[in-house]
């Protein structure tokens, strides 16, 4: 189970994060939606205590993040997969490489790394790219390899941060398939980052929409399709005249 | 009004050197820290040594070279008619050895490998790969930094002994081939004021300044803030606080210990 309660986190004057209250049920996916500059990809790295909150608490599994030193975090961060926006592979490492090194720091090397690896790639459908390098990839390969490398440790969490931007549309279903069959093959309990709604709503149990650095609404994808709320309305359909205060073309100042 | 912006600019201007200073302290204390960390810096320390080492082993050597060339040349210049023309080979092996065989090699390398480190570990910081490291668990100061600090350590008294080599071979075959000078009467000056010591005192010299290259780059790259604009600010940086801290080191050595 993932919880955070009352976090805050600013950059100078920009207050990012302002008292957010969220929690992930064990065994669940939530994604998190929410405008540009509003905070998501800050809570998905205070989770993972890539930035270290200013106020509140982050709970992972029953462990504070907030008050761990480097080595208990070090221990948390093995039981979790990080899918970075644009997979954040090594370039000078190829494929396999990249895959494996989660495994070389749980101290698994040899054979059991290679089948592990191999078992990772095939499992986001990359199977013969393993002495490739990332270059040698398209987009939606890279991204699929940067999974392979977040589930190659068989991890408890995975944190995904808007893997299927920059993406077509039907390589982001293949990225969203892929979410779904990991989600009911590992049983991982998991954060998803998106601006897709579609994407949203296909892979998570519950949504969460984020503004102005606090949890605005929460419910299941169900819940958000049949909301009359104008900030999920203006964000479901795109819709900036919804938005409050948003001023769009043709309004009058 | 005037004065006020002065004194605001001297307050910002001092405020940003200490905070790099600051950073710079807990950067070394990460660094050191994160050498017994031997199982992650271990295995990418023989790689880095090539990359530092041998692959700076051509540019060093071509530095090298003319400027054994000149030095022959220009002490010949000086010395006919006044000094004795073997005292060629002593200032070239002198200059050589003590000075500018390390030094120059060392600003050469600061450019080449200081800035290749800033570079890459900027661009690992700003496509998120360094965070991706510490997501795997590994340490990045253990993996990025410590290997290319030791290999600087390791691999510029190397670079440096050859370019020494290499400069006073230069201006041996310079003498012989361009100035009336026989290879006895060269050696005969090199052989001259010739200490033990003239030979440690480089390599000391060239260690250092491996350290300080590599840690600068490295300190920068680490920082990056800012996209691509960011790798080449953090670049610049490191080159120019590179070449600044060798001169300066060059200064502490010839006060401490000639």
């Amino acid at each position: 189970m993932i919880r955070l309660t009352g976090v805050s986190k600013s950059f100078d004057d920009n207050h990012v994060l302002r008292g957010l209250d969220m929690r992930v049920a064990a065994g669940t996916t939530l994604a998190v939606l929410g405008r540009s500059g509003t905070g998501k990809s800050v809570l998905l790295r205070c989770v993972a205590r890539l930035l270290q909150v200013d106020e509140g608490m982050v709970e992972v599994d029953g462990r504070d993040m907030v008050s761990a030193d480097e080595k208990q975090v070090r221990e948390i961060r093995l039981k979790m997969g990080y899918v970075f926006q644009f997979a954040a592979l090594f370039d000078s490492l190829r494929i396999g490489e990249n895959v494996e090194l989660p495994l070389r720091r749980a101290g698994i090397g040899g054979e059991e790394a290679r089948r592990r690896t191999d078992e990772a790639l095939a499992r986001v459908g990359l199977e013969g790219t393993r002495d490739q390098f990332p270059a040698d990839l398209s987009g939606g390969m890279r991204k699929r390899a940067g999974i392979a490398r977040a589930i190659v440790s068989r991890p408890d969490i995975l944190l995904y941060d808007e893997p299927t931007s920059g993406l077509d549309p039907v390589t982001g279903a293949v990225i969203d398939g892929l979410m779904v069959r990991l989600k009911r093959e590992m049983g991982a309990t998991g954060i998803l980052i998106t601006h897709d709604i579609q994407s949203a709503f296909r892979v998570a149990d519950r949504v969460a929409l984020l503004n102005e650095g606090r949890l605005h609404a929460e419910g299941s994808p169900d819940d958000f399709r049949a909301s009359e709320d104008p900030l999920i309305r203006a964000f479901l359909e795109g819709r900036a005249d919804l938005w409050p205060g948003e001023l769009v073309a043709g309004d009058p100042a | 009004m005037q004065l006020t912006g002065v004194l605001a600019w001297v307050g910002r201007q001092t405020t940003a050197g200490l905070a790099l200073v600051g950073a710079a302290a807990q950067f070394v204390w990460t660094v050191v820290h994160s050498i017994g960390d031997i199982g992650t810096w271990g295995p990418q320390t023989a790689l880095q040594v090539r990359r530092i080492g041998i692959d700076s082993i051509p540019v060093a050597l071509f530095i090298a070279v003319f400027t054994g060339i000149v030095l022959a040349l220009q002490s010949s210049y000086t010395f006919t008619g006044i000094v004795p023309l073997y005292f060629v080979g002593v200032l070239v092996a002198k200059s050589v050895m003590l000075e500018l065989g390390p030094v120059l090699t060392g600003l050469a390398l600061a450019g080449r490998v200081g800035a290749n480190i800033a570079a890459e570990i900027g661009t690992m910081r700003v496509t998120e790969q360094v965070d991706a490291l510490e997501m795997m668990a590994w340490n990045p100061v253990s993996y990025l930094v410590v290997p290319r600090v030791i290999a600087g350590i390791v691999a510029f008294p190397i670079v440096t002994a050859l370019a020494l080599g290499a400069g006073i071979g230069a201006g041996w075959i310079t003498s012989v081939s361009l100035l009336d000078l026989s290879t006895q009467e060269f050696v005969r000056g090199v052989r001259m004021f010739y200490d033990p010591f003239d030979l440690r005192y480089p390599l000391i010299k060239a260690a250092s300044f491996g350290a300080v290259v590599t840690a600068v780059g490295a300190l920068h790259g680490y920082h990056t803030t800012g996209g691509a604009a960011g790798v080449g600010r953090a670049t610049t940086r490191a080159v120019v606080l590179s070449c600044m801290l060798i001169l300066v080191l060059d200064a502490v050595w010839a006060v401490v210990l000639l």
